[in-house]
């Protein structure tokens, strides 16, 4: 395979990931929003932050304010992590390796995008707001279920494997390094339930929601909540399993080589070295520190990756 | 050439149905007007959704246009293409034949059967080229011949595209969307598939392979990049003949080979299909500003170690200018009468020619030695008085720029228009592989239609649309 | 006569080189009046990819620079055998036909100063005319090391009245072809009598007249090439025929030696 092929469907399932992620972050904060009873406008500072978009946002002179905050989110083509922005960066890349994903995936991201173009076309009103995104989910959703359904699963495969498990891992780490104060067990006011907003704000950013309801009943707290979030290779969110998925599709990759890749390597130290702990070894090592480092790994990976499988020259 | 007399492939003198529409028009009789309307929308859906769309030069990559499918399918009889298929092999045989004795010995001009100053002072001639002879003496692989009708057997030849022919993705998107829409009518009618191109070009390609190849050939297709108008039809190709899409990025010179970027390393190839233009494909050799191309490719190809498909060079025998010497061309090269016609065709840089051109400027369409596309033509009768005066002048100005040629009455075919079956004209250009063994047409082709009542104008730039294109069996 | 030839060019570059391709022409063939004993072309840091012959009869080879390199050496020597042919070359050989050799180049265009020029000459296209037209060229444009730019087209020359052997020759294509003789650039070595090493390569012009054929014409030096003169390659301009033309990506801060030795044996 290209290389520049491996790099457009690494940064098309990248960008479709991301899509995702970014309505799903609108969708807490409206939520979020709705249920606080001080200043609703509040809370998309830190939203805007989660998406790593804040400064950005910053930069372009406009108050911010839950109106602002969604639209900058939802459909500026400013910000290259909107929803639109995204998905119109993944058909691109979709357009440029057109020959390596099959009919049925290409119809399907060609599709999400021009219904996205659609549907952001102007400025979403507030009770337009969730069907609008459920719309959007369901077109992106619609690709996901074309390449488990129709993509053999080889190289090509892997590499898209690739994108969306970067992406997702670093957007889980990426929140939790926004929100981890309040995972701290210092911090958090003794007695508290999982309806502490806070909580409930990671959670479902992270679709955790409703799993970590079944897995824990309402009874847990702060250090179950990272053990969920970090460690637990059932969800599919989690640091650890998106970890294992990078580590499995650059096995594959890896087949019948001699000698391991780089990346695999730094994948393997990540996995060894920081999800294979106790969580309470987390909170020893501290909170805020391991997830920076394992942002920190997360984007040599992605720079190894390119280089081990010559996305450029 | 009378042209009052308009051929219509469908309906004959007294509105008497020809022959190979009888199975359609039972078919079309028993059909539901409003029902039709709704799939000639959802044909639409269909394209947009496939991609099939062209970029509009110059604009930004949210400007992507449908070309107009008419959902009316133009017939063609089996026996009217085998005669049709038997002159496009001649001619073909003839093109290729033509450049290799222009960059060898240049017989036919020292027979006396064109002029040198044809040659010599051709921008089309590539220097580059002397001396060099491709795998099994094929320059131009893949050519689509430019045809119109005039009459029951009349075909003419109106331009041979022997450098990159494009709109092969549209005949197979027209019958793949055919099919899927009005899966009946094919039960109904024995239509020739066209759906083996794909697999067909590759072969052809195949066998074409330098003697350097180890193993199955190494085929690839070169685009421009995603921003080039005909992307879709690149990227459908590589597709569907199941090889890589390459850009000139991809590519570098790899131990005396030109070899692709991959992820494990660089892979040499043995033959490319190149979408880019002669001018851009190696920036060492031709215009040092071209991104597109692949530094040393050229030297790579002379040495013998790659094919490049179609041929660098092969826009000499592409040229209008070349295109009146044409019947000579496949008289000298293949010693038969050449079976299929050339419109007549004034030479402006003649003196005797280019009066006759001024004085019937009005009765003519002129056209540009080099141009495509419609473009910087006149067509002589629907011009106005202001168009033929600045014509005349340009005329004057570069004489040697022009050729003319007759209006010819191009027939007309149904399209479904909103008021039911409305003729236009069309043109045909089928799609034609050439290898060392042989020359394969593709039954049917890209059939074009001036979707503006009595328009005679059928490119996709300027309002043209696209039909599926059937032949029967006999 | 026989000669010893050795042809040494050396680049250094501030910044490395991450991608680069040159093509030489510095490989003499064996003609009437040269015979080839021995040649060969060394690269150090970089890679010989493939030669071929292009369609004035040049050996062409494209080499590649190594990986990130910083230098490249190009080295050519042999030793060539001469007979003096008076300047006769003999009949054309193709591939390319005769009437590719009437053809303007940019460099070689033909504007109205090459032709108010040709008016003053008055010279026709008979062997005794182009002999005039030389001496001509000669006496209107001094020669001038550094006076020149090598991307100057023969009207550039006339006008500023001074360049080296290249623009001598690139005025005498101009007028040739203007007159409707086929003309060609060469591009060579000349032995000169009072030293052996040289900084450059030495450039002259061929032409071609009825009954002889090709002709060579040195006009810097005012003579026919004899059996000082080895042809190493020809084309209708210095860009055809030049020992080096290349592209690269990065090496930034070039720095360019050159070093030729031509020593009768």
């Amino acid at each position: 395979m290209l290389g520049k092929t491996a790099n457009g469907l690494f940064w098309m399932y990248r960008y479709l990931e991301r899509a995702e992620n970014t309505a799903r972050l609108i969708e807490t904060g409206q939520r979020i929003a709705l249920t606080r009873l001080n200043d609703r406008d509040e809370e998309w500072g830190p939203v805007l932050q989660s998406a790593g978009t804040l400064t950005a946002f910053r930069a372009q002179d406009e108050d911010l304010n839950q109106e602002t905050a969604i639209n900058w989110m939802l459909r500026a083509r400013g910000n290259p992590s909107s929803v639109l922005s995204c998905i119109e960066a993944a058909r691109q890349n979709a357009r440029l390796v057109r020959a390596a994903v099959t009919g049925e995936v290409w119809e399907a991201v060609n599709a999400a995008y021009m219904d996205a173009r659609d549907l952001l076309a102007r400025r979403v009103r507030e009770r337009d707001l969730p069907q609008v995104l459920r719309a959007i989910r369901q077109s992106t959703s619609l690709v996901r279920g074309m390449t488990h359904g129709t993509m053999l699963r080889n190289e090509i495969y892997d590499f898209a494997r690739l994108g969306t498990f970067l992406e997702r891992a670093d957007n889980t780490a990426r929140i939790l390094d926004v929100k981890y104060y309040v995972l701290l067990p210092s911090a958090g006011s003794v007695g508290t339930s999982i309806d502490n907003v806070q909580w409930e704000t990671i959670l479902r950013s992270l679709s955790a929601h409703g799993g970590f309801r079944m897995e824990y009943g309402a009874g847990a707290g702060p250090l179950e909540i990272t053990q969920f979030l970090i460690l637990d290779k059932r969800m599919p969110r989690s640091l650890a399993f998106c970890v294992d998925k990078l580590c499995d599709n650059l096995r594959y990759l890896h087949k019948g080589d001699r000698t391991l890749m780089p990346s695999l390597k730094q994948v393997n130290h990540l996995q060894a070295m920081y999800l294979s702990h106790d969580v309470n070894a987390i909170f020893d090592f501290g909170l805020h520190e391991f997830i920076g480092q394992i942002l920190d790994h997360l984007g040599q990976v992605a720079r190894q990756i390119e280089i081990d499988y010559r996305f450029y020259e | 050439m009378d042209k009052t007399a308009v051929f219509d492939e469908m309906w004959g003198q007294d509105e008497r149905l020809r022959d190979p529409y009888v199975g359609f028009q039972e078919w079309f009789q028993g059909e539901d007007v409003a029902r039709l309307r709704a799939k000639q929308r959802e044909a639409d859906t269909l394209f947009r959704l496939t991609g099939i769309t062209f970029n509009v030069y110059g604009r930004a990559e949210a400007e992507e246009r449908l070309i107009p499918f008419d959902i009316i399918p133009r017939i063609i009889s089996g026996p009217e293409w085998a005669r049709l298929s038997r002159g496009i092999e001649q001619r073909v045989r003839a093109i290729n034949a033509f450049i290799h004795d222009i960059y060898h010995k240049q017989e036919i001009v020292k027979a006396g059967r064109i002029p040198q100053e044809m040659i010599s002072r051709n921008d089309a001639f590539l220097p580059q080229m002397i001396g060099v002879a491709p795998p099994g003496g094929i320059y131009t692989h893949i050519v689509g011949i430019d045809l119109v009708r005039t009459g029951p057997g009349e075909f003419y030849v109106l331009e041979d595209n022997a450098r990159t022919p494009s709109g092969v993705s549209y005949m197979l998107e027209n019958r793949e969307t055919m099919l899927q829409m009005f899966p009946e009518l094919f039960s109904r009618n024995r239509v020739q598939p066209v759906q083996t191109y794909p697999t067909d070009l590759r072969q052809s390609l195949a066998a074409c392979a330098p003697a350097c190849t180890e193993g199955k050939p190494v085929v690839a297709v070169l685009t421009p990049g995603i921003y080039n108008s005909a992307y879709f039809e690149h990227a459908f190709l590589a597709d569907q003949m199941g090889v890589e899409l390459v850009e000139g990025h991809d590519l570098r010179v790899v131990d005396g080979r030109v070899a692709m970027r991959t992820t494990r390393g660089y892979t040499p190839i043995d033959v490319l299909y190149r979408r880019v233009d002669d001018d851009f494909l190696d920036p060492l050799n031709f215009n040092p500003d071209s991104q597109l191309g692949v530094p040393g490719i050229m030297d790579v190809y002379r040495a013998g170690n790659i094919t490049i498909a179609n041929a660098p060079g092969t826009g000499i025998a592409d040229d209008k200018a070349i295109y009146s010497y044409m019947p000579e061309i496949v008289e000298f090269y293949t010693g038969e009468r050449p079976l299929l016609r050339n419109v007549p065709t004034f030479r402006c840089s003649e003196a005797d020619d280019l009066a006759y051109v001024l004085d019937n400027l009005a009765d003519l369409v002129v056209k540009e030695v080099h141009g495509s596309g419609g473009y910087g033509m006149l067509i002589g009768p629907t011009a106005s008085k202001k168009e033929l005066a600045a014509f005349r002048a340009k005329l004057k100005a570069r004489p040697g720029n022009y050729i003319a040629q007759p209006t010819l009455s191009l027939s007309t075919v149904p399209i479904f228009s909103r008021q039911g079956l409305a003729p236009r004209h069309v043109d045909l250009r089928p799609f034609v592989l050439a290898s060392p063994k042989g020359i394969r047409v593709t039954p049917g082709g890209l059939t074009r239609v001036a979707l503006k009542k009595g328009s005679l104008v059928v490119n996709s730039s300027q309002g043209g649309g696209t039909k599926d294109t059937w032949v029967l069996e006999d | 006569m026989r000669l010893k030839i050795q042809h040494a060019t050396e680049y250094r570059f501030d910044q490395p080189v991450s991608y680069g391709l040159q093509q030489l022409r510095k490989t003499p063939k064996t003609s009437p009046q040269q015979h080839i004993i021995s040649w060969q072309t060394r690269v150090e840091n970089g890679q010989k990819e493939l030669s071929f012959e292009d369609h004035f009869h040049n050996t062409v080879e494209l080499i590649s620079f190594a990986r990130n390199a910083t230098a490249l050496s190009v080295i050519s020597e042999g030793e060539v055998e001469l007979t003096d042919t008076s300047g006769v070359i003999g009949p054309h050989r193709g591939p390319a036909p005769l009437w590719l050799f009437r053809r303007q180049t940019g460099l070689t265009q033909a504007k109205s100063g090459v032709r108010a020029f040709l008016r003053d000459v008055g010279a026709d296209g008979g062997l005794e005319g182009l002999h005039d037209l030389a001496s001509a060229i000669r006496s209107s444009v001094r020669y001038e090391i550094g006076a020149s730019h090598p991307g100057w087209s023969a009207e550039d020359v006339l006008e500023a009245g001074a360049g080296v052997c290249q623009d001598h020759t690139h005025v005498f294509l101009s007028c040739a072809r203007e007159l409707g003789v086929p003309a060609r650039y060469v591009s060579g070595y000349l032995m000169l009598d009072d030293r052996t090493v040289q900084d450059a390569m030495h450039a002259w012009a061929e032409a071609h007249v009825e009954g002889l054929g090709w002709v060579g014409f040195d006009i810097s030096n005012g003579i026919s090439p004899d059996a000082r003169y080895v042809r190493v390659a020809t084309g209708l301009d210095y860009g055809d025929a030049s020992p080096v033309s290349g592209l690269r990506v990065g090496g930034d801060g070039e720095l360019l030696d050159v070093r030729i030795d031509v020593a009768q044996q």
